[in-house]
């Protein structure tokens, strides 16, 4: 069996092709977080959450690229929590102007705020806060996972779709709860859905995983009827015990039960389940939303290398934020990037743990634009002006 | 039961008229129909998930990617029966057939190569390092050029077939899913699933000469999708199948300009031609079945129910004798 490489034999004969290589120099920052205390042990966070995306993204990129001369690396840092994450991000700019950041959103601004990012361009991989897209949003981040608005409307719209009107909410103590909760909140209005009820899990002292038979009917007993109960529990620190545990049976949906994220390992339409495979591979587990959103920023910056043929931050974000930019991301649909606030439009799925159950935009949700507008903060109700001179 | 009818099928005379051959992806089957009566005539079980289907030359065998069995079958199309797997690499998705009728080109999904085989010896001649997720195969008229498209990385990969060695790149919209030589080989068509278009290169050179792009009316660009397709023998008029759009387009090849669509069942893969081309069948994955359309009129006349997602299909002229 022969394996024809020759690849350096066919960079020379092919006509239409850079002579020199063009590298581009990728810097992986993840500033990471200690999480609080959790009741159940069953699913810690893999240690190379989002970075096996982003690891991913540089192979495919370097595929392409090598057809073209094109080189891409990663340099990966990674700060433990209480680290330094400021002295890291200014060693990694100094190494990169492209970066992919994995950090909360406090972190990122201050990272995208630094005399050094002044030029740089940054993908914002991991934090779905609603303001870094509105009026905290920065020219030089662009936003590669869904913010909470993108993933809330999506269950709304699916909710609306099923004339699931009447909701209930249980939400956690933990900020991204509470940040989750106004989210889902918000577009629950949005899609003129009536929120009738709202109870909020501080119990930290009741032992929910096992008195759940009788902890959960009484927290939820005083909750008017509704047809569906949203849970936000980020953490997965109480709801999934409560689930058929409740007062009256209804399905859950939000942290649990039917859950709309970036990605789902449940997605194998429009030839997902090859990204899946090719991620099984490399990571020996599935792939999750922060390393999907990783993959994409890499795959981006691959994409607009090989079509703007360059590796300049400020070129490869013009070429990003016009509209010849898209991105084929296993999803159904071209994704590229809304030019008023950096955010990478994308379909959300909607997933239970064992099976794919829609995909917004739903049909019959219409936009002037592009559908996955309905999605998320839209360019008339955006308080981004950072991307004033983008409006490509 | 369904297997008793099958053998039952199976040992009935082999058919006597003009077939269509559709591969049913998530059924592990091969629906023939027949191309005058247009009934489902038999069904034939396969490897699994059998997508890109051709026929040797004089149709006495006839090739399918299996690909989640990792194996391209031969098959005897009169008895059913499956002759040998050749060699075929990890996650065959579709081939194409030299003109020398031996050599075959597969394009090798999960493992970004291509792989030739040796019909008759049923060994692997070469493979070749492609871009991610290789799809579309094409060889030209003459069989001095191979063609890989390749689904994440772009492009459609030029190969000498002497040498088994890239000879140029070029890259296209996203996701490209198929690829076809036209006009005597002087031209290469690509279809961009993804991006929304047909690029179409000149291969002495292959700098890019026109780039297709469709519009329906009612139907979002993005649900736009061009994947299969193929030409009239005059090499005039190509249709295209638009995947979810749920349309085949009518191009005229001379201008690149669209001149219709044609409404079909759902997610529109493939398709083939009768053997006397007056009519045209496309494979619907979604909806189950597969369209008849009248070639002369460019419009559909009957829906025939197959297995569960068709994907691939090809004719096979009445058997002589």
């Amino acid at each position: 069996m022969i394996r024809t490489l020759a690849l350096a034999a066919l960079l020379l004969a092919a006509p239409a092709q850079a002579a020199d290589t063009l590298t581009l120099r990728i810097g992986w920052l993840e500033a990471q977080v200690a999480r609080p205390p959790m009741l159940s042990n069953l699913d810690p966070a893999p240690e190379d959450l989002g970075l096996a995306g982003a690891r991913l993204g540089r192979a495919d990129d370097a595929s392409a690229g090598r057809f073209l001369g094109q080189a891409f690396e990663l340099s990966e840092t990674v700060v433990p929590p209480g680290g330094d994450a400021l002295a890291a991000a200014r060693a990694a700019l100094a190494d990169a102007s492209l970066l992919v950041v994995s950090a909360p959103a406090a972190t990122l601004l201050a990272i995208a705020d630094l005399p050094e990012a002044k030029g740089a361009l940054i993908f914002n991989a991991a934090a779905p806060d609603d303001a870094l897209r509105g009026e905290g949003c920065r020219a030089n981040v662009l936003h590669a996972i869904p913010s909470l608005a993108m993933r809330a409307d999506a269950l709304m719209q699916f909710l609306a779709a099923r004339r699931w009107t009447d909701l209930a909410m249980i939400e956690g103590t933990h900020p991204q709860d509470r940040a989750w909760a106004e989210a889902m909140a918000r577009a629950a209005g949005k899609f003129r859905l009536k929120l009738r009820g709202r109870e909020t899990w501080d119990h930290a002292s009741a032992d929910i995983r096992r008195l759940a038979g009788q902890e959960a009917p009484l927290f939820t007993q005083g909750l008017p009827d509704h047809d569906v109960l949203l849970v936000a529990d980020e953490l997965g620190d109480f709801a999934r015990w409560m689930m058929f545990n409740t007062w009256i049976p209804r399905p859950m949906a939000g942290s649990e039960g039917l859950v709309p994220s970036a990605w789902t390992p449940q997605a194998e339409q429009w030839g997902a389940s090859q990204l899946q495979s090719r991620f099984r591979k490399l990571a020996g587990r599935d792939m999750r939303p922060e390393d999907y959103a990783a993959w994409a920023a890499l795959r981006a910056l691959g994409e607009a290398a090989t079509r703007a043929r360059s590796a300049e931050p400020a070129a490869l974000r013009a070429y990003l934020l016009s509209p010849a930019f898209e991105l084929a991301g296993f999803k159904g649909r071209p994704l590229s990037f809304r030019p008023w606030n950096g955010q990478l439009r994308q379909p959300i799925p909607l997933a239970h743990p064992r099976g794919l159950v829609a995909s917004a935009p739903l049909d019959g949700f219409l936009h002037a634009v592009n559908e996955m507008d309905t999605l998320g903060q839209d360019a008339p109700e955006s308080a981004c002006r950072a991307f004033m001179g983008d409006k490509g | 039961m369904i297997r008793a009818a099958l053998a039952a099928l199976l040992a009935a005379a082999p058919a006597a008229a003009d077939e269509i051959w559709v591969t049913n992806e998530k059924d592990d089957t091969i629906s023939v129909i027949d191309a005058e009566t247009l009934e489902v005539t038999r069904t034939i079980p396969t490897g699994e998930r059998p997508r890109g289907i051709v026929f040797s030359h004089d149709f006495s065998r006839v090739y399918i990617c299996a690909s989640d069995s990792d194996a391209v079958q031969v098959m005897d199309p009169d008895s059913g029966e499956i002759l040998h797997d050749l060699p075929s690499g990890e996650d065959p998705e579709q081939f194409a057939l030299h003109p020398d009728d031996r050599r075959l080109y597969i394009a090798n999904e999960d493992d970004a190569v291509t792989t030739v085989v040796d019909v008759e010896t049923r060994r692997v001649i070469a493979q070749i390092d492609v871009g991610i997720e290789p799809e579309g195969m094409a060889v030209s008229p003459d069989g001095r050029i191979a063609i890989t498209t390749s689904e994440t990385t772009n492009m459609a990969h030029w190969i000498d077939t002497e040498t088994h060695a890239l000879f140029a790149n070029t890259l296209v919209d996203a996701r490209p899913r198929h690829a076809e030589f036209a006009k005597g080989g002087t031209e290469l068509w690509v279809s961009s699933e993804i991006g929304g278009t047909v690029t179409v290169f000149r291969v002495s050179d292959q700098a890019e000469l026109a780039k297709l792009d469709f519009a329906i009316k009612g139907v979002h660009a993005d649900r736009i999708q061009p994947v299969g397709f193929e030409f009239t023998p005059d090499g005039r008029t190509v249709f295209v199948a638009l995947g979810p759009a749920n349309h085949v387009a009518v191009v005229d090849a001379e201008t690149y300009e669209v001149v219709d669509y044609i409404l079909v069942g759902r997610r529109v893969w493939h398709m083939a031609f009768s053997p006397d081309h007056r009519r045209l069948f496309t494979t619907n994955g979604v909806s189950g079945d597969v369209t008849v359309i009248d070639v002369a009129s460019r419009e559909a006349i009957r829906t025939v129910k197959v297995g569960r997602f068709p994907w691939g299909a090809a004719a096979r002229p009445t058997p002589k004798g």
